[in-house]
């Protein structure tokens, strides 16, 4: 494995008297898709907020790694700090700007990612327009970029998001639950074109997902918590298999089984 | 200063808290349950007072002296209650599904009716109450006489605290408050009847505040001033103490009337050489308290941060820069406005109406530059306004600098201010940020009014004459319409530009800015500075306008102005504040100035303007433009 983007090592986190996390560590290399599961208060979302900024761990650390560096401790960094570190970042319910076109909302996005933010006097529309509508194609969405976002359908938003964390060339994209809300058709389609992006630009993705179909039909990993601790971490063939994780799912049922077999 | 002035001081401070506390009580109650911030709630602490001096002479009349006051207090108490739940029959019901700052401004429509009538009814004059029979004398403490009242209004915030506490969590009204306090919704979905308990909490709190003023009667004399200099300390408690924390509200209602006492009884001070007069800085004390409180603990004592209030309405339109129609449009309006000095031959009063009109532009215009983009209401924009103006009279008159310089002074002024106040205020958002904002507004209204030997304090600052070549009605019109111009262009250019494009991102979702990595408070902050620089050209320009500057003309209902002037105009267009402003200095010009009763006229057109066209004026004609 080449080294990795991002490490995360020994996070722990208390509620009161809920270990919401304990003791979990992980790393993810370029290029690579990797899925974070587990059921319902598996300390699913604590671990994803912790990574992109939102909530500080009791301990643990959170580092980001730059090509040929030691790596950047980012442990509890403000969101817009770890953004502009080269975090891309999509969330459960898809926001964007609803008062600009996808095209404006993209080069906000660059705009931001470049530092630009406080230009004063000359007009936004001409700054950074062709790398905008570049992401827009890619994310398939050239033929809306002159639509108002809030006149988007949420299949086409969770697009424009996508198009919008892709800005700054990140290295490491974090989706929280990227197909949720989106029909069959709507979720194969953003997960492969995630996929590919993933392999056109070496950019590591980590996603939580609650469609078992979507994770073991394209994640190149698998990590599994339970009850705040790691339970599996490898492949999804051998996630699938593992005893461990058939336990805490369903019990003792073959996971991700109904499409596959 | 003794240890026995200090005590003496404390009681008065203790006499002091359980008042303010009373007011924000049922703020922060009526709050929690409806979520409107009622702007009318000093109003009713002020009914209270009216009530309670006028009906416990006449019950003192029939049943005695004292059964007369203290039933006094009860009736008008009771009175209030009923005013208030009558309020919100008639009007709250309305506004529920209402943009928070159209509650905001129906509310305060319903303050500026409030005092008219209170105006109506009980004459300018202050009214004096009785003294309470039984507790008019003093205690012997220490060699000090304390007053009995005080002692007997320090002990009652804390009853009411308890009895409050009693109520909300032994009883089945007291479990539905919390329950709806907590999530609406989910009472409505349990088949509770809404309506009722919104009606029934609205005249708890305003009759708590009604009990509030009435218990002021034998202290201080009812006057007119009293609902807005009681809701800025309202503000200021409920922002120490936390939104929706009764604890909180009694615990910074203490803070802020103790420090207030204290300043009182150091007295003069020297420090370092230099004398203060500490007794005049209680204000500045009481701003330095919820700074400290707000730097520590953002959303007060007690506060929990409130999850990020959803946008309610359509989302705007994209903004897109004028086609070739519309520079033709500007540009005739701008021809009019320069060529109004030709009419001043036969209309010598065109220049004076149209130099109003254009700083009204301007003032509206700043205002609009965090409403609109920003999404950030402001209720205290008069505060930037009058620092404005007030440094432009200082130099001016005092130190005699020529006019543009003395503008430029006055600018800075207003500059700095917004720095200042907006490094706290763009933390708060939506009614928190709107509460801070007309918090620190009346911090510096308080300020000119006492800083007599710098403001002129209640006369204000006269002869603030411009030089020539400025000194004729035409000359300062240009002059004003080309700062003014100046400004629009600036704003223009601003919305158009990476910096409004970030303000209105912020806007429209903050999750989706801080992740894209757009420092959201630091653009907000810019933004509140560059609104308040503008706005205090339009101040500065004010002052020489009018050749003099009182606390009169920076009062809240400056704020109000603009607002309504903002909304008049519509909130989603970069013209609508340019109509609002337009629009509104006519309207006061030809139909207020003749009126006794100005306020109460203009908090009716803004409830007519909030609930006939909630998209304002340059809105409804858009909606009627488009297919």
């Amino acid at each position: 494995m080449t080294a990795p983007v991002l490490k995360v090592s020994a996070l722990t986190k208390r509620y009161g008297g809920v270990q919401a996390l304990d003791g979990v560590s992980f790393a993810i290399a370029p290029g690579e898709l990797l899925a974070l599961i587990g059921p319902n208060g598996a300390g699913k979302s604590t671990c994803f907020n912790i990574v992109n900024g939102q909530l500080r761990p009791d301990s643990g650390h959170v580092r980001l790694i730059g090509s040929g560096t030691a790596g950047r401790d980012i442990t509890g960094l403000a969101p817009r700090r770890i953004a502009r570190l080269g975090v891309g970042r999509t969330f459960q319910v898809a926001t964007v700007f609803g008062s600009m076109t996808a095209l404006e909302n993209v080069q906000m996005a660059l705009i931001a990612a470049r530092g630009q933010v406080f230009g004063l006097w000359r007009p936004a529309r001409d700054l950074a327009r062709q790398e905008a509508l570049d992401l827009l194609e890619q994310t398939g969405m050239a033929a809306q970029a002159g639509r108002p976002a809030a006149s988007l359908a949420y299949g086409d938003v969770k697009r424009l998001e996508l198009a919008m964390a892709l800005a700054g060339e990140p290295r490491l994209l974090l989706m929280d639950e990227p197909t949720a809300g989106m029909s069959a058709g709507e979720r194969h389609d953003m997960i492969a074109l995630v996929r590919q992006l993933t392999r056109v630009r070496g950019l590591a993705v980590l996603f939580t997902e609650h469609s078992m179909d979507v994770v073991f039909g394209h994640a190149d990993r698998v990590v599994v918590l339970a009850r705040g601790r790691l339970i599996a971490d490898g492949s999804v063939e051998a996630v699938r298999d593992d005893p461990a994780v058939r336990e805490v799912y369903l019990g003792g049922i073959p996971v991700g089984g109904r499409n596959e077999r | 200063m003794s240890f026995e002035s200090l005590l003496f001081q404390a009681v008065n401070g203790l006499a002091s808290a359980s008042g303010l506390f009373l007011v924000a009580a049922g703020l922060s109650i009526i709050f929690g349950v409806t979520r409107i911030v009622n702007m009318a709630h000093g109003s009713f602490y002020m009914l209270g007072l009216y009530l309670a001096v006028t009906l416990a002479p006449l019950l003192g009349e029939t049943v005695g002296g004292a059964l007369g006051f203290w039933g006094g207090i009860v009736a008008a108490a009771l009175v209030t209650a009923g005013l208030g739940a009558l309020v919100e029959v008639v009007l709250l019901r309305r506004i529920y599904a209402a943009p928070e700052l159209y509650q905001l401004l129906a509310t305060f429509a319903l303050l500026l009716i409030i005092n008219d009538a209170a105006l109506y009814f009980w004459g300018p004059e202050d009214i004096l109450g009785p003294r309470a029979p039984g507790l008019s004398g003093s205690v012997e403490f220490l060699g000090r006489h304390l007053p009995q009242y005080d002692i007997f209004l320090a002990l009652i915030g804390p009853i009411v605290l308890i009895g409050l506490h009693i109520v909300l969590t032994g009883t089945r009204f007291g479990r539905l408050v919390r329950a709806a306090t907590q999530d609406r919704e989910m009472v409505a979905a349990l088949g509770i009847n809404e309506a009722v308990l919104f009606t029934a909490v609205f005249a708890l709190g305003t009759g708590i505040a009604g009990l509030g003023g009435a218990l002021q009667m034998a202290r201080e004399p009812a006057n007119l001033a009293l609902d807005l200099s009681v809701l800025g300390d309202a503000f200021v408690v409920v922002v120490v103490g936390g939104m929706g924390s009764l604890r909180g509200a009694y615990l910074a209602a203490l803070l802020v009337a103790e420090v207030k006492a204290l300043c009182t009884a150091l007295g003069v001070v020297e420090v370092a050489g230099i004398t203060f007069n500490m007794s005049r800085l209680t204000l500045v004390a009481e701003f330095l308290v919820m700074a400290v409180v707000l730097v520590i603990r953002p959303h007060g004592l007690f506060g929990r941060p409130q999850p990020a209030a959803a946008r309610r309405g359509e989302a705007e339109a994209p903004l897109v820069p004028l086609g070739p129609r519309g520079r033709l449009v500007a540009l005739a309006v701008l021809a009019f406005f320069a060529g109004i000095p030709l009419f001043s031959a036969f209309a010598s009063y065109a220049p004076v109406l149209a130099l109003d009109m254009v700083i009204a532009a301007l003032f509206a215009a700043s205002l609009h530059l965090l409403m609109g983009p920003g999404g950030l209401a402001s209720f205290g924009h008069a505060a930037y306004f009058g620092l404005g103006a007030y440094g432009t009279a200082c130099a001016a008159t005092v130190l005699g600098l020529p006019t543009p310089l003395a503008l430029v002074i006055g600018i800075a002024t207003a500059s700095a201010g917004a720095v200042l106040f907006g490094w706290f205020c763009v933390r708060l958002e939506g009614v928190y940020f709107a509460m801070l904002t007309l918090a620190f507004a009346q911090i510096v209204w308080s300020i000119a009014y006492q800083w007599e030997e710098v403001t002129g304090g209640s006369n204000g600052l006269f002869g603030v004459w411009p030089d020539p070549p400025f000194d004729s009605a035409n000359g300062l019109y240009l002059a004003a319409l080309a700062v003014t111009l100046a400004g629009l262009v600036l704003i223009r250019r601003l919305v158009f530009a990476p910096f409004g494009l970030a303000l209105r991102a912020a806007r429209d979702s903050r999750l989706r800015a801080e992740a894209s990595g757009i420092a959201v408070e630091k653009v907000r902050w810019l933004a509140f500075a560059l609104a308040g620089t503008l706005c205090g050209a339009a101040g500065g320009l004010f002052a020489f306008a009018k050749g003099s500057i009182s606390p009169e003309a920076i009062s809240v209902g400056r704020s109000i102005d603009g607002l309504v002037m903002v909304l008049l105009g519509g909130v989603n267009s970069l013209t609508g504040p340019l109509l609002g402003a337009g629009g509104l200095t006519l309207l006061q010009d030809m139909v207020m100035r003749e009126s006794a009763y100005w306020r109460a006229l203009l908090g009716l057109i803004i409830l007519a303007a909030v609930l006939l066209f909630p998209a304002g004026l340059a809105g409804g004609l858009r909606r009627r433009r488009a297919p």
